[in-house]
C-alpha cells in the first residue's frame, strides 16, 4: 500500500502540512470547479440571449405555455433545500451528527420534490408535442421557430436537472460517510463542498425561473 | 545522501498495479508522457501519409475521401490528444510540485482521474477511426458536421471527455500553486515555468467548459435536430463557429504558454545567467492568457460576421504581439553576455526562438483584414500554425523532455545523437513548412489531396522535408529509449540549475524531498549563488 491511501485514521492527506491547508485547498478547488460550471451554463445562457434577441415575440408567446405556479413552487423548494443544506453544515460544525443527517435527508427530499414537479411539467410538454427541433408538433403558437424556445428550455432545465441528480448522489455519499463516523467538528470539508455545489445549483435555477417563466 | 535506486519513485512500490493506481504526480506525469507520445506517433504517421500523398499531383496512395479523413484525424489527434495535454499534463505534472517544493499536487486522486479520462477520450477517438473516420476537419464546423455520414458523434464525445481531463489538470495546478508552495516560495520567487503553467491552467479552466457545452449541442443537433446550429431549422452555423473559437483560440495559448514557460527555464539555465525581466515575463504570461479570450473572431473574417466585429477582432489580435514580443526580447537579453552551452535542450530553445518568431510574425499578416481575405484557407495558414504549434510548442516540449529527462529517469542520453536529432528536426521542419508559406502566397488552398502541376516541385520538397523531420524523431526515440537501459547514471543536478527540482536526487524519492525545502534564493540567482556550470 502506498503512503497515499493510508486508512481513515487521520483525514489529513500526506502532502498537506496541516488541516487548515488541506481545507483551504479543497475550498479553492471547489470554487474553481464552480467557475467551470458557471461557464458551462454560460454557453447556454448565451444561446438563450441570442435567440431571444432574434425572436422576442416568439419567446414571449412561448413562455405562456409554461406553468408559472409549478416554476414558482420549485423555486421555493430549492431555496428551502439550500437552507437545510446550510443547517446540515452548521450541525456538523457543532459536532451534532444526528441533526446533520436529518438536514441532509431533508435536502434530499426537497430535491426529490423538485424533480417530481419537473417530471410533471416535462410530461405535459411532451404530451402536447412542445419538444425541441424537429420533434416539435404543437400548433397553437404564433411566431417564427417556436421549437427553438423549447430547445433552449429543455437544454437548460435538463442540464440543471442533471446537476440536481448529481447533487443528490453526493448527498447519499455524505450520508454513508457520516454513518461510518468520518466527519466531526474538526473535519467536515466534503459536507461544506457539497453545500457550495448545492447553492450553485439553486442559484442557477433562480436565474432560469425568471428567464423562462416570467418573460415580459 | 541516499542511493537513488533504493528510494526513487520509479522503483518503489513495484508492479504494474502500483502504476495504474498510483497517486504520485511523478508517475502520473510519466504515464501521461507515454500516452501522449503514443498519440504523437499516430498523428505523425498520419502526417507522413498526407505528405506522401502530396508528392505528386493526383492520386498517389489515397483518394480524396481518404485524404479528408487523414487530415481531419491528424488535426484532431495532434490538437486534442497531443499538444493540449502535452506540456502541462506530462512535464507540468512531473515538475510543478517539485519546482515549488511540494510533495504532490493538491488533489492526487483527481490527477489520476484526469489521466484515465484522457485514455478514455483517446479510446473514443480510436473508435472513430475504426468506424470509418471523420472528414469534417478538426473544427467540426456545422452544417457539414451535422450531415456527414462519418463518426462525428464518437469523436466529439471523445473530445468532450478530454476537455474534462484538461479542466481537472488546470484546476489541480491552480490550487497547487496557490496553496502548496514551500516556505519562502513567494510568488516572485516561483520559477517562470510555474507562472506559465499557472496562466495556462487559468485558460484551461475558463475556456474548456464552453467547448464542452458546444460539443453537447452539436451532438444533440446531430441526434435530435434541435435547431440551434442547423440553418434548416432556424439555427445559426456561424454561432457554432463563435462558440468553437471562444474555446479554441484560447486553446492556442493552452498550447503555447507552457512552451514559453519551458523556454524561460532553458534560456536562463543554459546561459548560466539570471533571467532578464523576470516580472515582465511572468506578467506577459497572464497578459497572453487574458488577451487570448478577446480575439476568437479573427478565425471568422470570411465567415460572414459583421465588418465591425472583424475590425474590432483584427485590432485586438495585434495586441497579442505585445506580450509575445516582451518574452522574446527578454529571452534574447538573457542570452546577452551569458555563458551559453549548446547542449541539446539549448538547441531546441534556439529553434524555438527562431521558429516561433516567424510563426508569430506571420500571424500579424493573417490578423490584418485585407491580407487575410487573400490568404484565408491557403497553405500560408497551414505553415503559420505549424510554425507556432510545432516550431513553438513542440520544440519547447522536446527541449523540456531533454532537460528533465535525467530528473525523470535518472539516466543521461547520448548528447551527440541528441544534437544530430535536434539539427535534423530543425532542418526538416523548415524544409517542410517554409515551402508552404510560399505555396500559400501563390494560392495553394489547404485540404486538397491534389494540386495544379506548377506546385509539384515545392510540394515534393516539402514532403522530403517531412521525411527528414521523421528521421530526426526516429533517432530521438532510439537514443532516449536506449538511455533508459544503457545510459550513464544522471547526477542530481547535471545542468547546474538553481530551481528546486534539481536539489533533490535524480530520480526523486516518492515524497520528492528527503527534507522540508525552505526557499532562500530566487530561481535564477546565478549572480548570487555559486553553482558549477555544466561542462
Amino acid at each position: 500500500m502506498s503512503p497515499h491511501d493510508t486508512p481513515q485514521a487521520s483525514p489529513l492527506a500526506h502532502h498537506f502540512a496541516d488541516m487548515e491547508q488541506q481545507r483551504d485547498s479543497a475550498k479553492l478547488g471547489m470554487w474553481v470547479f464552480l467557475l467551470t460550471e458557471v461557464l458551462l451554463f454560460g454557453g447556454l445562457f448565451c444561446v438563450y440571449a441570442i435567440y431571444r434577441a432574434w425572436h422576442p415575440e416568439m419567446f414571449f408567446n412561448a413562455h405562456k405555455q409554461l406553468n408559472v405556479w409549478m416554476g414558482a413552487t420549485n423555486t421555493i423548494v430549492l431555496i428551502a433545500s439550500s437552507v437545510t443544506m446550510a443547517l446540515a453544515i452548521r450541525s456538523m460544525q457543532l459536532n451534532q451528527r444526528k441533526p446533520a443527517v436529518r438536514f441532509i435527508f431533508a435536502t434530499l427530499a426537497l430535491a426529490g420534490v423538485f424533480l417530481v414537479i419537473k417530471y410533471f411539467e416535462y410530461a405535459h410538454k411532451i404530451h402536447l408535442g412542445q419538444l425541441p427541433g424537429k420533434y416539435y408538433t404543437f400548433t397553437g403558437l404564433e411566431g417564427t421557430n417556436p421549437h427553438v424556445f423549447f430547445t433552449v428550455y429543455f437544454m437548460m432545465t435538463g442540464l440543471h436537472g442533471f446537476h440536481v441528480l448529481c447533487g443528490m448522489g453526493a448527498m447519499l455519499w455524505l450520508l454513508r460517510r457520516i454513518r461510518k463516523g468520518e466527519f466531526s467538528a474538526e473535519y467536515y470539508t466534503p459536507i461544506e463542498m457539497t453545500g457550495l455545489y448545492w447553492h450553485l445549483v439553486d442559484l442557477i435555477w433562480i436565474f432560469l425561473f425568471p428567464l423562462f417563466y416570467l418573460i415580459g | 545522501m541516499q542511493t537513488a535506486a533504493a528510494t526513487s519513485y520509479l522503483h518503489e512500490p513495484k508492479g504494474l498495479k502500483s502504476w495504474l493506481f498510483t497517486l504520485d504526480h511523478k508517475r502520473i506525469g510519466v504515464m501521461y508522457l507515454v500516452a501522449i507520445m503514443t498519440m504523437f506517433l499516430v498523428g505523425g504517421v498520419l502526417a507522413l501519409l498526407i505528405r506522401t500523398e502530396l508528392l505528386h499531383p493526383g492520386r498517389d496512395i489515397m483518394g480524396a475521401e481518404t485524404y479528408n479523413r487523414m487530415f481531419t484525424l491528424h488535426g484532431a489527434i495532434m490538437i486534442f490528444l497531443f499538444i493540449i495535454p502535452s506540456i502541462p499534463a506530462a512535464i507540468g505534472n512531473f515538475v510543478l510540485p517539485l519546482m515549488i517544493g511540494a510533495k504532490d499536487v493538491a488533489f492526487p486522486r483527481l490527477n489520476l482521474m484526469s489521466w484515465y479520462l484522457y485514455v478514455f477520450g483517446a479510446l473514443f477517438s480510436i473508435y472513430s477511426i475504426i468506424t470509418g473516420g471523420i472528414d469534417t476537419g478538426w473544427t467540426f464546423y456545422t452544417p457539414y458536421s451535422i450531415t456527414t455520414g462519418t463518426s462525428v458523434i464518437s469523436i466529439t464525445t471523445g473530445v468532450f471527455i478530454l476537455g474534462f481531463s484538461s479542466i481537472f489538470t488546470g484546476l489541480n495546478f491552480i490550487v497547487t500553486v496557490h496553496k502548496l508552495r514551500a516556505p519562502g516560495m513567494s510568488w516572485f520567487k516561483m520559477p517562470l515555468m510555474v507562472w506559465g503553467l499557472y496562466a495556462t491552467a487559468i485558460v484551461q479552466v475558463l475556456a474548456t467548459p464552453v467547448l464542452g457545452i458546444t460539443l453537447v449541442l452539436l451532438i444533440l443537433e446531430r441526434l435530435f435536430s434541435i435547431g440551434i446550429f442547423d440553418p434548416a431549422l432556424g439555427g445559426d452555423p456561424v454561432l457554432y463557429q463563435h462558440f468553437f473559437w471562444f474555446y479554441s483560440h484560447p486553446a492556442v495559448y493552452i498550447m503555447i504558454l507552457p512552451g514559453m514557460a519551458i523556454i524561460s527555464e532553458l534560456v536562463s539555465t543554459f546561459s548560466h545567467r539570471h533571467i532578464f525581466g523576470y516580472k515582465a515575463i511572468a506578467f506577459s504570461s497572464l497578459g497572453i492568457a487574458f488577451l487570448g479570450f478577446l480575439v476568437w473572431g479573427h478565425h471568422m473574417f470570411t465567415s460572414g460576421q459583421s465588418e465591425t466585429a472583424s475590425v474590432v477582432f483584427s485590432f485586438l489580435t495585434f495586441f497579442i504581439g505585445i506580450p509575445s514580443g516582451v518574452k522574446i526580447f527578454n529571452w534574447l537579453a538573457t542570452l546577452y553576455k551569458g555563458q551559453i552551452s549548446f547542449k541539446a535542450p539549448m538547441l531546441y530553445t534556439m529553434s524555438f526562438l527562431f521558429l516561433f518568431t516567424i510563426g508569430g510574425l506571420t500571424g500579424i499578416f493573417l490578423g490584418a483584414l485585407s491580407v487575410d481575405v487573400h490568404l484565408q484557407d491557403t497553405y500560408f495558414v497551414v505553415a503559420h500554425f505549424h510554425y507556432v504549434m510545432m516550431g513553438g510548442a513542440v520544440m519547447a516540449l522536446l527541449g523540456g523532455i531533454h532537460y528533465w529527462w535525467p530528473k525523470m529517469f535518472g539516466k543521461m542520453y547520448s548528447e551527440f545523437w541528441a544534437r544530430i536529432a535536434a539539427i535534423l528536426i530543425f532542418v526538416g521542419f523548415n524544409m517542410t513548412f517554409f515551402t508552404q508559406f510560399i505555396m500559400g502566397t501563390r494560392g495553394m488552398p489547404r485540404r486538397y489531396y491534389s494540386y495544379p502541376s506548377e506546385f509539384t516541385g515545392m510540394h515534393g520538397f516539402s514532403s522530403v522535408g517531412s521525411y527528414v523531420l521523421g528521421l530526426g524523431f526516429l533517432i530521438a526515440v532510439i537514443y532516449l529509449i536506449h538511455s533508459l537501459f544503457r545510459g550513464p547514471v544522471a547526477p542530481a543536478n547535471p545542468w547546474g540549475a538553481l530551481t528546486l527540482e534539481w536539489q533533490t536526487s535524480s530520480p526523486p524519492p516518492t515524497d520528492n524531498f528527503d527534507y522540508d525545502p525552505i526557499v532562500e534564493h530566487g530561481p535564477y540567482d546565478y549572480d548570487k549563488i555559486h553553482v558549477e556550470p555544466m561542462k
